[in-house]
């Protein structure tokens, strides 16, 4: 009987008859099937792959994380934000400090980061409650530039730019201390930052966020408290982007400002978009495209370093000109992103090879 | 006293040539709601063409200019055809993503052409100071502001008298109602990105013969979004204020508060930019936006 189905046709088995059970994670058996597997795979990944490929999941995992935090606030709530680079900073710093100077362990600081950059995102969030589209988007333009400053002229607290060392972290006496470690810790954080995001969405803060970015008027009208659920949509976003900067700053162990410049906000944003704005998959689609874009440049790149001569001269150039007319050529094509190419694939099939 | 008027000279030059970046972003944006986040890398092109056609093909100055000119109008067209035209009413969102892409786009392509090094004009202009009062003022600086203001009076003159910038003001101002009265709104947009390239390619090769040109040059266009704001984003005279405002403010600032907080010079037009958002959310000649549900 298993053997006859289609992979792609999943809803067989949906016998929801209550309003409870429908708002409910509904998994079908064999989507549940196959989530469980994904996620087994996932964490079986380090026995199989080279520790290349277990630095490029963990980088990946920590954008997951951040994509996830932008797209809740652009993609979900439709407040755009310019500023992720630098609020990753935050996070990153803010756990550095705590750790490398206070001392405190890195399980406290962690969560810590993720509060001090929600604070800090909620701060920059304000003006969002006079400011729309462009103008927001100009200010949290602004949160970048004042923030990257800070980091650079605080040295007090981040030793400028110099950078500041930070220690690996410890679980049960073991030392996070290389990339097979860590990738334990990045991925079960991402695994729960992207549960909460769906689970998020059924809430009613989840709805009033949506019903803003839909139209942001109306939801006032019907007792959506604007500034309420703007400050919480940046603070839900800067926590995320926050717990993202403490473990990229303790993979990485020495992070400086030029880590946290405009050119990564608009990287996490390009992730939302590519990826698809309000879809919590694209967020990962997103942030594995993007992360893993100018490491198979490289690659092509090397592949032919012997027919173009000087590609190791242009390939910065390359890689950013690409970068550029991808996000263009995805904006202009499919402005919904890989989760809607996934969803056009999947819904093809269903009934393939009899479309009509 | 001194050191006050040199940073005040200073500042409003700067600020001339401010405000014409900042024209550049006002003009698309009153015509196409658009705001190019590519302006800064407009800028390196015209500066970079420029500065080609003088090194390698020894051509003089001014020929150089025109001809960098007519190759950004053209750029500027190609642009809104290949890739702006189709994000005519598209969500903010994705109008601010695309001219960040292509801002990106240009300036992988600019490195991959002209690399990433420093690049010098030839001497145009003479680099003996000029003795303004008890200030002194070099030459180039004068030359980008005596420039600068002849072409923001030429655009005041523009768009009040001329059919095209009257058809330009009616076509920001309301779309429908412009196409309806027989304005070519494809050909207004055209226009609209083609002029805003020259005025982009003029201010880089100002700037180019003040710091030399290379990529970061294109971070100009960053700088200068403060001013565009300040002056509200579709008001002309606001972005000519703010122009000056900005270049002063920011002079000022480096001129008293470097010494004790190096680098803050970059920072003041954007502090000074969020004070003014939490006061006057659209700038300070700005168009409110009135909203009906």
């Amino acid at each position: 009987m298993l053997k006859l189905r289609n992979p792609f046709v999943m809803e067989s088995g949906v016998y929801t008859t209550n309003y409870r059970e429908d708002m409910a994670f509904h998994f079908t058996p064999i989507a549940k099937l196959r989530v469980i597997a994904i996620i087994i795979l996932l964490y079986l990944l380090p026995m199989g792959a080279n520790n290349y490929l277990v630095s490029l999941a963990n980088l990946v995992g920590i954008a997951v994380i951040g994509a996830l935090g932008l797209n809740i606030l652009t993609g979900f709530t439709g407040q755009i934000s310019i500023g992720q680079g630098a609020f990753l900073g935050v996070g990153a710093y803010t756990a550095g400090f705590l750790t490398a100077k206070m001392g405190l362990s890195f399980w406290i600081a962690l969560p810590v980061a993720g509060l001090v950059t929600a604070l800090v995102g909620s701060v920059f969030g304000v003006p969002s409650l006079r400011l729309k589209g462009l103008y927001l988007a100009i200010a949290t333009l602004a949160a970048q530039v004042i923030i990257e400053f800070t980091l650079i002229r605080w040295e007090h607290v981040t030793n400028g730019v110099h950078g500041l060392v930070v220690p690996s972290p410890v679980l049960f006496g073991i030392s996070l201390n290389n990339d097979r470690r860590y990738y334990y810790l990045i991925l079960t954080t991402a695994i729960l930052f992207t549960i909460f995001t769906f689970n998020l969405f059924r809430t009613r803060t989840g709805r009033a966020f949506v019903a803003i970015r839909d139209r942001d008027l109306a939801a006032e009208v019907i007792g959506i408290n604007l500034f309420l659920y703007k400050m919480k949509a940046f603070a839900i976003s800067s926590f995320y982007v926050g717990v993202a900067g403490a473990l990229w700053a303790h993979y990485l162990r020495i992070i400086s400002p030029e880590q946290f410049t405009i050119s990564i906000s608009i990287q996490y944003l390009a992730m939302v978009i590519i990826g698809g704005l309000g879809s919590v998959m694209g967020s990962i689609y997103g942030a594995v495209f993007i992360t893993l874009l100018p490491v198979v440049l490289r690659e092509i790149a090397g592949a032919t370093s012997g027919w173009i001569p000087n590609i190791e001269m242009i390939i910065n150039g390359l890689r950013e000109m690409i970068f550029g007319i991808t996000i263009i050529l995805f904006l202009i094509f499919e402005p919904d992103g890989l989760a809607k190419i996934w969803r056009n694939i999947k819904n093809y099939f269903k009934l393939w090879p009899f479309s009509y | 006293m001194e050191f006050f008027l040199q940073l005040l000279v200073g500042g409003i030059v700067v600020g001339a040539i401010y405000a014409m970046v900042a024209m550049g972003f006002v003009l698309i944006y009153k015509a196409t709601d658009v705001i190019n986040f590519s302006q800064g890398e407009l800028l390196l092109v015209g500066a970079y063409i420029s500065l080609s056609l003088m090194v390698q093909f020894q051509v003089p100055f001014l020929l150089s200019v025109i001809l960098a000119v007519i190759c950004s109008f053209l750029v500027g067209l190609l642009l809104e055809r290949l890739v702006l035209r189709s994000f005519i009413n598209e969500p903010v969102i994705s109008v601010i993503m695309v001219t960040l892409g292509l801002s990106s786009a240009l300036r992988g392509l600019m490195q991959v052409i002209w690399s990433t090094d420093t690049r010098v004009f030839p001497t145009v202009f003479s680099q003996a100071p000029v003795k303004l009062g008890t200030v002194l003022v070099s030459q180039v600086y004068l030359w980008s502001l005596g420039i600068s203001l002849l072409l923001l009076v030429i655009f005041a003159l523009f768009f009040r008298y001329s059919l095209l910038g009257v058809a330009m003001r009616a076509t920001a101002d309301d779309q429908q109602a412009a196409l309806s009265m027989g304005i070519s709104v494809k050909l207004i947009f055209a226009a609209t990105w083609a002029i805003a390239a020259v005025v982009s390619a003029i201010g880089g090769i100002l700037l180019g013969n003040i710091n030399g040109v290379n990529p970061s040059l294109g971070y100009i266009g960053l700088t200068v979004l403060p001013v565009a704001i300040l002056g509200g984003l579709d008001s002309i005279p606001g972005a000519i204020i703010g122009g000056f405002t900005i270049g002063v403010l920011e002079n000022l600032a480096g001129g008293y508060l470097d010494p004790f907080l190096p680098g803050v010079k970059q920072v003041a037009p954007f502090v000074i930019l969020v004070l003014v958002l939490m006061v006057k959310p659209y700038g300070l000649f700005g168009k409110p936006i009135i909203e009906r549900v």
